[in-house]
């Protein structure tokens, strides 16, 4: 049994139990997570695999508290989220989860600068520090000489950066990814994914929902899921350059 | 092949040691311009491999040259140094360069053997062992593991690093042969609702 102190060293940052979501009815029920127990330690990167349908995605929703459960529960920074209201709940997403989306839903008539400090704005920060903040960020995923373009000026793989920078605006406790390269080419795919594998290494919560097998790479476990349940997992930071040497042929 | 370590780092287990099958033709092939110390043919192929280089066995290299001295592929010239032991310089025979040649037009190429699993996965389901599919699931998660390790390292490379290359060759592998499983599991999946 662990002890008091070293629950409190390793309580995850995000936290399932026995989670379930339900659509439709009667015959059109469809059970898109069925009983999903997970947790994310901090500073973790967890890379969610699987089909289409496989309810990945419905996952990342309700760990950001985009949905509720139909059964189970939620806990963000040990905080149950499944039965916030509304309101609550909102401010939850503001203030504590950066969401990043296949397609980077940006504001076309904002620059790249006034994207990233607009969560910081909306979190009620003053425009001083909402600025500097983004600023600062915009700088992180390398994109200082871009502030000033609108989303249309800006490549697919920089708006994602873009997006990325907006996500971490009000140093969330968990970064949730849907596809964030599903729309992107294999270039702009591996600028965003040295800038995922920067992210981890500087200690931020990540969950990164991907068919991409090399964005599933960057992350320190993985797992996969069918059928709306875990059904694989792995711990992918342990490899050691022995087995390298067997895929470039050199031989033991 | 020893039994691969699960969790080890290879720092932790220095007995495991790679050898380049090759090695020989990439010597001769180095020697083709202008004859070398065995100390900057060894530098040059830690260029070319890289972290993966560490994997390789110090003395290699010289233990290579010599055969291929005794064979008669180079030859050798003891070169005078002012304060430490003379060297010895190698140089190409005619024999050797024919053999680099030999090896240039060579296009023999290492064969994946898809068949082994593919067999595995129709066994499994004839005979109801397991689902093949969670066979496809453990596999993908095993090359994604190996993927990381390659891609980290690809990644730790500075700037136009000839090693990131080879290691870019890793993970383009590995992708290939995950499309495969993806591949595998649509199909076991498909039969699985049809039983």
């Amino acid at each position: 049994m662990n002890t008091g102190e070293s629950q409190l060293r390793t309580q995850p940052v995000v936290e399932t139990r026995g989670l379930a979501k339900e659509f439709g009815r009667g015959d059109g029920l469809v059970r898109a997570l069925d009983g999903v127990e997970l947790e994310v330690a901090p500073g973790e990167t967890l890379a969610v695999m699987g089909p289409s349908g496989c309810g990945k995605s419905t996952l990342l929703h309700l760990l950001g508290g985009l949905e509720r459960p139909s059964d189970g529960e939620v806990s963000l920074g040990g905080r149950r989220i499944d039965q916030l209201s509304e309101k609550a709940l909102a401010r939850m997403r503001r203030h504590s989860v950066g969401f990043v989306f296949q397609a980077f839903h940006l504001m076309d008539e904002l620059t790249a600068l006034e994207n990233v400090e607009l969560p910081a704005l909306l979190a009620g920060r003053s425009p001083h520090a909402a600025r500097a903040r983004a600023t600062e960020l915009l700088d992180r995923v390398g994109l200082t000489d871009r502030a000033d373009h609108l989303p249309s000026a800006l490549s697919g793989g920089q708006r994602q950066r873009v997006a990325i920078a907006r996500a971490l605006s009000n140093d969330p406790l968990v970064v949730l990814a849907d596809e964030p390269t599903g729309n992107l080419d294999s270039a702009a795919t591996l600028d965003v994914l040295r800038l995922l594998d920067s992210l981890r290494a500087a200690g931020q919560t990540l969950v990164i929902v991907t068919h991409e097998e090399r964005v599933a790479a960057t992350a320190d476990r993985l797992i996969t899921m069918r059928d709306g349940a875990l059904v694989e997992e792995t711990r992918l930071t342990r490899g050691s350059s022995g087995q390298l040497g067997d895929l470039v042929g050199l031989e033991g | 092949m020893t039994q691969e370590p699960v969790a080890v780092s290879n720092r932790e287990e220095p007995s495991r040691r790679y050898q380049l099958r090759v090695v020989q033709e990439v010597l001769l092939a180095l020697l083709a311009k202008e004859p070398a110390h065995g100390y900057q043919l060894r530098a040059q192929l830690q260029l070319a491999l890289g972290p993966l280089a560490e994997t390789m066995n110090a003395g290699h290299v010289y233990v290579t040259l010599g055969r291929l001295e005794k064979a008669g592929l180079v030859s050798s010239e003891r070169v005078g140094q002012a304060d430490r032991p003379d060297r010895k310089v190698y140089q190409l025979t005619d024999v050797g360069r024919a053999r680099v040649t030999e090896w240039l037009d060579d296009t023999s190429w290492p064969k994946p053997a898809p068949a082994e699993f593919h067999l595995k996965l129709v066994a499994t389901a004839a005979a109801g062992l397991r689902d093949p599919v969670r066979l496809v699931d453990a596999q993908r998660h095993a090359l994604l593991a190996e993927l990381a390790a390659a891609q980290r390292a690809a990644l730790a490379e500075p700037d136009g690093s000839v090693a990131a290359l080879l290691l870019e060759g890793v993970v383009l592998r590995l992708q290939a042969d995950m499309r495969w499983l993806e591949a595998c599991a649509a199909f076991w999946n498909t039969r699985k609702g049809e039983s």
